[in-house]
């Protein structure tokens, strides 16, 4: 299959955009017209076709733009991406599995040979043709994870698993929602879930990293979760947070539909054989809300969402100041209509919106 | 684009991902202990894995279906074979005997993808392995990882007599300075309190043997103090015979008699009804079942639960654990 | 004197407890200021540790030296400043053997970056006993230019490298030994609430 990928900016001038295709397939997380907090889990063995779900690691138009955005992010601060000294070998499963994968799955884009240790890999749109020896980082520009994942979309913690726990001890976080790895790394799964609230008194927690523990190799897992943006902002980090906290106050009635974005992410969880760690990729996925008002069902769905969703979560969130606003936007696609269970837009079936005003 | 099926979501798959194999060569090591080296009948390269992981071997037994975990023994590097050591137990459920009198060159059978439930910490400056007979096996898969890397690591192996020192040749030939054995037959015993001793900061301990060599050098080195992080063992429970006993899964809607000499897992298996598990062992979590009535004793041999889980009857772990009593009924 | 009584907190806030003897080869006992009464405490209830026992002792002004070299220890070093007795507590934890304990005493901030040095050496933090006493003041690193700023006793404060106003959260890093400090005005610049005592 062919990909045009777009060349757009996450940043500046923002001038991001989702094509027809990408609206289509934008994996909406709400299922119903509320949400709270779950586990979520479902295995990771592909899905309809051409969603985002089919390919183990999906790649998108976006894809140029994105390790464009990364490479900025790093050279302004290469702390975003760390591994701890006893995840290189973590790191080498990540490049085996990413390569693999991608050249199976885009086989028109990525190619991989391999003759013993002595790895060719071809990245097309990158331009990137490389020789280097398996497990030799001396053969290699950046240590694997770096490496691979400076051509991978998506944001990657890269756990150590010990002790019943998992340890965030090496990641590339370019494109998370307001955490720091230089800050977390170290941490285990408790740890780094610290701040979230609500959850933790529900035993989420627990019951999440029961699930991960025991995730093993050829089964890796998924699920959503999601969070808002005020422009198709990737690097919403702390570090830069006195620079782009500013922008949620540029939001206005007449821009919030352009400004306002919904970003979801799919995480999902594969086991690393020879260091029997476990990768965890958040990759992210941008809509502005006056994309999603062009699909009834979820126009309808993410006013309740909004309006009903508790305090405390949208405060987390970062968007409880913004809230009445966005619902003023909102309201104006909710007619009331009921809609399906489902994520699914259902855009041949789901009726058109009845104007409210 | 059409409105596709949503995902829906998928059962929790019942133990790893299996692989078809057949047996490729089987190699009498001594008279205790025989290796079976396996190729997959696809043809296609053996999945890499950790250093300490464990296969759940497959096999069928007439009407029976043997499922036992083994370490894999083999060097992770070399994809094109697995192997593993298999020590004949005259006493016990039949696994070993099985594989000793029945299994051939060419037998086919299913082995899970490798799971690890006793990896190496990474972090470690110095790994100190402590093995007792055939407890040898997943460190000879984790000299060979740490070999390729020069990693720094020390064994010390304690085994009946030459004749049964499985693997000693190899071992002692290979690595002359970090390889120590002794021999019970010749009242040859690891001084542990002397190994202890000195240790650098940031070794860590690994032990696999028997139950009493296990528990002994646990409290040797907590005595010694010794961190628990620093200090890694793995046992393999096998399940314990025991009264039969009535069980009703309440999901399914069956009642079933677990057998003296069959696991409730294994019952519950029989009856066709899923039940996940990983390493049938009592130790992974994986087979925690809700109980949802019970009146009588719980015979809890697993090490997962918590103790207050264990006293309060709401959870059993059925691939070790038993039941005496008048009812009870599982979330199955 | 007794010891602050910490708020509950989110999980990644360290939990201090009370030092107690355990079994070992030697006993590496670091301390500050009043973290001294935690030693003398432990020292009464288990004096046969001290012929194992290597002190050593930052007193910042406070007057317990004395004391505790009285407890005659097999080593005792008193220092001006944990930066100053950092390379003695590198050497000491580079050079040592499974079974030394470890026990921290006194304000958060040593006992985190004492913790971070035999972290480094290989030691998992699980076992190193740390008992609070003293001062509540916190070790801060600001987000965004990573500075730390030392004995934080005010919400929200100033960064003391870059100068943004900071509000003081209770996530903490093992590895930074510090708590994150993160723009307060960033939404609203200029707009920064009037500074609190913590724990008030």
């Amino acid at each position: 299959m062919t990909i045009q990928f777009n060349n757009e900016t996450f940043r500046d001038d923002y001038s991001f955009n989702n094509s027809q295709r990408a609206k289509d397939r934008f994996p909406f997380p709400f299922h119903e017209d509320s949400y709270m907090y779950s586990i979520n889990m479902e295995q990771h063995q592909g899905g309809p076709a051409d969603s985002i779900y089919e390919k183990r690691f999906d790649v998108d138009e976006h894809y140029i733009s994105e390790m464009r955005d990364r490479a900025l992010v790093l050279a302004d601060d290469p702390l975003r991406c760390q591994s701890l000294p006893h995840m290189t070998l973590a790191g080498w499963d990540l490049l085996e599995l990413i390569m693999v994968s991608k050249s199976e799955d885009y086989p028109e884009l990525f190619e991989l040979y391999r003759d013993g240790s002595n790895w060719h890999w071809i990245n097309k749109p990158m331009g990137i043709d490389d020789h280097f020896v398996f497990m030799d980082e001396t053969t290699l520009p950046f240590g694997p994870m770096e490496y691979i994942t400076r051509q991978t979309q998506g944001d990657f913690c890269v756990l150590d698993q010990r002790e019943d726990n998992l340890w965030m001890d090496a990641g590339m976080v370019t494109t998370q929602a307001d955490w720091s790895l230089d800050f977390d790394i170290g941490m285990n799964f408790f740890e780094w879930h610290a701040p979230v609230p609500l959850a933790h008194e529900k035993g989420i927690f627990k019951r999440a990293l029961k699930f991960l523990l025991n995730i093993q190799q050829g089964a890796p897992a998924r699920r959503l979760n999601w969070t808002m943006t005020v422009n198709p902002l990737l690097d919403t980090s702390p570090e830069n947070y006195h620079k782009w906290g500013v922008q949620k106050n540029s939001l206005t009635p007449e821009n919030l539909g352009s400004k306002q974005h919904l970003r979801v992410e799919l995480q999902t969880f594969f086991r690393l054989p020879r260091s029997n760690g476990l990768v965890f990729p958040i990759r992210c996925y941008l809509m502005s809300f006056q994309d999603i008002m062009t699909k009834p069902k979820w126009g309808r769905r993410l006013h309740r969402v909004v309006r009903d969703l508790p305090e405390e979560l949208a405060t987390y969130k970062g968007f409880i100041d913004k809230r009445p606003m966005m619902l003023d936007f909102l309201a104006q696609y909710d007619d009331g209509l009921p809609t399906s269970f489902g994520v699914w837009a259902d855009d041949d079936s789901e009726p058109s919106l009845q104007k409210l005003n | 684009m059409n409105a596709p099926a949503p995902n829906s979501t998928a059962p929790k798959a019942m133990g790893a991902e299996k692989i078809n194999v057949f047996v490729s060569a089987i190699v009498t090591v001594n008279d205790l202990v025989k290796r079976f080296e396996f190729k997959r009948i696809d043809g296609c390269q053996f999945p890499t894995f950790s250093g300490g992981a464990h296969t759940v071997v497959e096999m069928q037994d007439g009407d029976l279906k043997r499922m036992n975990p083994y370490s894999l023994m083999s060097d992770p590097a070399k994809r094109d074979t697995y192997a593993i050591s298999v020590r004949r137990d005259d006493e016990g459920r039949g696994g070993s005997l099985f594989l000793h009198q029945k299994v051939q060159v060419g037998t086919t059978m299913t082995l899970s993808f490798p799971v690890n439930l006793f990896s190496l910490d990474l972090r470690a400056r110095k790994h100190l392995f402590i093995a007792g007979g055939i407890g040898i096996t997943p460190f000879m898969a984790q000299i060979k990882q740490l070999d390729a890397v020069h990693s720094n690591w020390e064994l010390h192996y304690s085994c009946r007599n030459p004749e049964l020192g499985s693997y000693v040749d190899e071992l002692t030939s290979k690595h002359d300075h970090s390889v120590h054995v002794y021999y019970d037959d010749k009242k040859q015993a690891i001084n542990l309190v002397n190994l202890l001793d000195g240790q650098p900061i940031g070794t860590h301990l690994y032990v696999c043997g028997p139950k009493g060599m296990i528990d002994w050098v646990r409290g040797t080195a907590a005595s010694a103090g010794w961190p628990d992080a620093h200090v890694h063992h793995e046992e393999f429970l096998a399940p314990q015979p025991g009264k039969p006993f009535a069980v009703r899964l309440a999901k399914s809607g069956l009642s079933v008699d677990v057998g003296e000499h069959e696991s409730l897992l294994e019952a519950i298996e029989r009856l066709g009804v899923e039940a996940p598990y990983l390493c049938r062992g009592g130790a992974c979590g994986q087979c925690e079942t809700d109980v949802l009535e019970s009146e009588g004793t719980f015979i809890h041999r697993d090490h997962w639960l918590e103790d207050d889980e264990k006293s309060s009857g709401i959870k059993i772990m059925p691939c070790v654990s038993r039941f005496e009593g008048k009812t009870l009924v599982l979330d199955r | 004197m007794s010891a602050f009584k910490f708020p509950e907190s989110i999980l990644s806030r360290p939990v201090y407890g009370i030092l107690e003897p355990r079994p070992g080869k030697l006993h590496l006992m670091i301390a500050d200021c009043e973290g001294a009464e935690a030693i003398l405490d432990l020292a009464a209830r288990a004096s046969d540790l001290m012929a194992n026992t290597h002190i050593i002792f930052i007193p910042k002004g406070t007057k317990f030296g004395p004391k505790l070299q009285a407890l005659n220890s097999a080593q005792y070093y008193e220092g001006p400043s944990f930066a100053a007795a950092l390379s003695r507590i590198q050497r000491v934890l580079s050079n040592g053997v499974m079974g030394m304990q470890i026990y921290l005493t006194g304000t958060e901030g040593m006992m985190g970056q004492a913790q971070n040095e035999a972290m480094r050496a290989g030691y998992d933090y699980t076992a190193i006993q740390t008992e609070h006493r003293g001062s509540v003041a916190r070790r801060m690193q600001c987000v965004h230019c990573k500075g730390i700023t030392e004995d934080v006793n005010i919400d929200p404060f100033e960064c003391s490298h870059c100068g943004l106003n900071l509000f003081v959260r209770d996530h903490y890093s093992r590895r930074i030994a510090a708590f994150q400090g993160v723009c307060i005005d960033a939404e609203d610049p200029g707009n920064v609430p009037p500074s609190v005592e913590l724990y008030s």
